[in-house]
């Protein structure tokens, strides 16, 4: 079977986010890009998969600006066997809404034909939490989410969800979309050799146009400010103090 | 406008304090539906017909809600849903599986984890693990919007609310539930507990763990843990807190062996008061706590839990 792994541009998760002075955004001009860590991990599970021999092909695909194709050439470098760059914008400010960017991989979907969909859960920027279960309901396949466990059988995934109070197992029947978590795996990282290798991968460019997809807002961002910040402060002397400060917070 | 809160029920338990919360928020545009679907929803409607500002509590009983699953729950429950302009749903588990599926299904956006409601279109969420708060307006002819429960409070009890039962027929050919392995745990629960005794790293293994457990016990209080100690398996699952796990905000958040990334600031920072435990007094934690004391946690946690 075919895995489809959709790759998000996001902002270094070590580059803390600075807002703009004039209150429109996060400042993303020169400052370090990387792939989501949750598709990182998205696309090392296919990768695992197709190691098992439980997929033959794995396409990343990634949505946004045209410099999305770094992320698409370390998915290369990592082991996806060829990429599809959807340029649905000009400006890396302009961030696609997940209802939008459900749509465009529903229609790669169609077109790709894959029978699982690997998505990691959130972007770790707009922090939405919600492409996989939207493209899951556009398609009207089974739906898993917060994966850390997933094992591919005859004609369903079995996937262990981490939900508030601990694990749920499901059987979600195959063609699924599976968003993981972060215990899922532990990402690979590209050896020289593959990222040379990934250089002749394919890489496809299409636009949303051509997919049939209408590039909408329906979240009209109005202000971006910082938040109330804490400030530092005591730092105590020994045990005691702190025994004193804890008893006069509890019950407070 | 019409207004309808997604009650979460797990296996005919009501989770109040994050349905309560939710209720709170949406109150703020006028009077709400309640919907309740589980397999059994009789302890659970009454405890929302007192809710207050709760009109309707709408019942749908079908051994298919038990367990949350998001295609049971949005493929029945569309044709209620669709009778609102206004969709809230807590921004837990149940919430954020279920809610932007229903988003899919109906063509609009969903606005996760609002930390304020401002008006019936405008809405307060955090971006970028909480370094950011983003005012949105949406265009959306519905709104469906997950709740930072953590940023209300639970609306008082004194209501009275008429129970409307739905008969219905649960459809779910997508996906099947096959058990649950859940923390069974005499403590308070993490997102509603008024303390939390945290444990990061520092704290060194799955069996040094008992040394926060000890501290929480002692205080009445939940236990935390930051990603690393649930990732190197010092902690389970449900206990992180952070960006991706739970946000919690309690009067007293006590951090031990935590060194303080964004990532876990983004889940407690808004505590009322945060002390902080760390040997490294560069640690960043000690720049969001009220109280810091650099020490050795294996030395100053027995001490305090025998003090305090």
């Amino acid at each position: 079977m075919k895995i489809l792994v959709p790759v998000k541009r996001v902002l270094d998760y070590n580059v803390k986010a600075r807002v703009k002075a004039d209150g429109s955004g996060i400042d993303l001009a020169n400052v370090k890009m990387s792939m989501n860590p949750f598709d990182e991990i998205a696309l090392e599970e296919a990768i695992r998969l197709k190691e098992k021999g439980n997929a033959e092909e794995i396409i990343a695909v990634s949505i946004g600006v045209q410099q999305n194709q770094e992320t698409l050439r370390t998915a290369l470098a990592m082991g996806a066997d060829r990429a599809i760059l959807v340029v649905a914008t000009d400006d890396v400010h302009n961030d696609i809404e997940p209802l939008t960017v459900a749509n465009i991989l529903a229609a790669i979907t169609l077109k790709e034909g894959p029978s699982l969909v690997l998505c990691g859960k959130q972007a770790i920027d707009n922090d939405f939490n919600a492409t996989a279960q939207m493209l899951s309901a556009k398609l009207k396949w089974s739906q898993a989410t917060f994966a850390s466990e997933i094992d591919v059988r005859e004609d369903m995934v079995r996937v262990t969800r981490e939900v508030d109070g601990g694990l749920q197992t499901i059987d979600a029947k195959i063609p699924a979309v599976v968003s993981v978590d972060l215990r899922l795996n532990e990402p690979r990282y590209a050896s020289l050799p593959n990222i040379m290798k990934a250089k002749r991968k394919p890489l496809e460019e299409i636009s949303p146009a051509e997919l049939g997809v209408e590039i909408t807002q329906r979240l009209k961002v109005i202000k971006t400010k910082e938040p109330d910040s804490r400030e530092a402060g005591l730092i105590l002397e020994n045990i005691d103090q702190l025994v004193e400060k804890i008893q006069e917070n509890v019950g407070g | 406008m019409k207004i309808l809160v997604l009650a979460e029920i797990n296996n005919g338990e009501l989770a109040e304090d994050q349905t309560s919360k939710t209720v709170s928020a949406a109150a703020t545009l006028g009077k709400v539906d309640v919907l309740c679907a589980s397999n059994n929803c009789s302890n659970a409607s009454t405890n929302v017909a007192k809710m207050e500002n709760v009109e309707n509590v709408i019942v749908l009983e079908d051994e298919i809600f038990a367990q949350g699953l998001a295609e049971s729950y949005s493929e029945t429950l569309i044709d209620t849903i669709n009778l609102y302009s206004h969709v809230f749903a807590p921004s837990s588990s149940f919430g954020k599986n279920v809610l932007p599926r229903i988003g899919g299904m109906l063509d609009v956006m969903v606005i996760s984890d609002v930390s304020k409601v401002i008006s019936e279109d405008t809405f307060e969420r955090p971006v970028y693990a909480g370094n950011a708060i983003q005012t949105v307006q949406s265009v959306d002819k519905v709104k469906l919007i997950s709740v930072r429960t953590s940023n209300y409070s639970a609306v008082p009890s004194t209501g009275s609310a008429n129970i409307k039962k739905i008969d219905c027929i649960g459809k779910n050919p997508l996906t099947t539930f096959i058990e649950n392995r859940m923390q069974t745990s005499d403590r308070p629960e993490l997102t509603s507990a008024k303390v939390v005794v945290s444990g990061g790293r520092g704290v060194g293994s799955k069996e040094n763990f008992e040394i926060i457990e000890g501290l929480a016990d002692k205080l009445g209080a939940a236990v935390g843990a930051s990603r690393a100690a649930v990732d190197s398996g010092f902690a389970p699952n449900d206990w992180q807190v952070g960006q991706t796990g739970k946000v919690v905000a309690p009067d007293l958040y006590v951090a031990v062996g935590i060194s303080g990334a964004i990532q876990h600031l983004a889940g407690m920072k808004d505590s009322k008061v945060i002390v902080a435990i760390n040997k490294d007094e560069e640690a960043p934690i000690f720049q969001v706590a009220d109280f810091g004391l650099v020490d050795d946690l294996f030395k100053a946690v027995p001490e305090i839990e025998k003090k305090v």
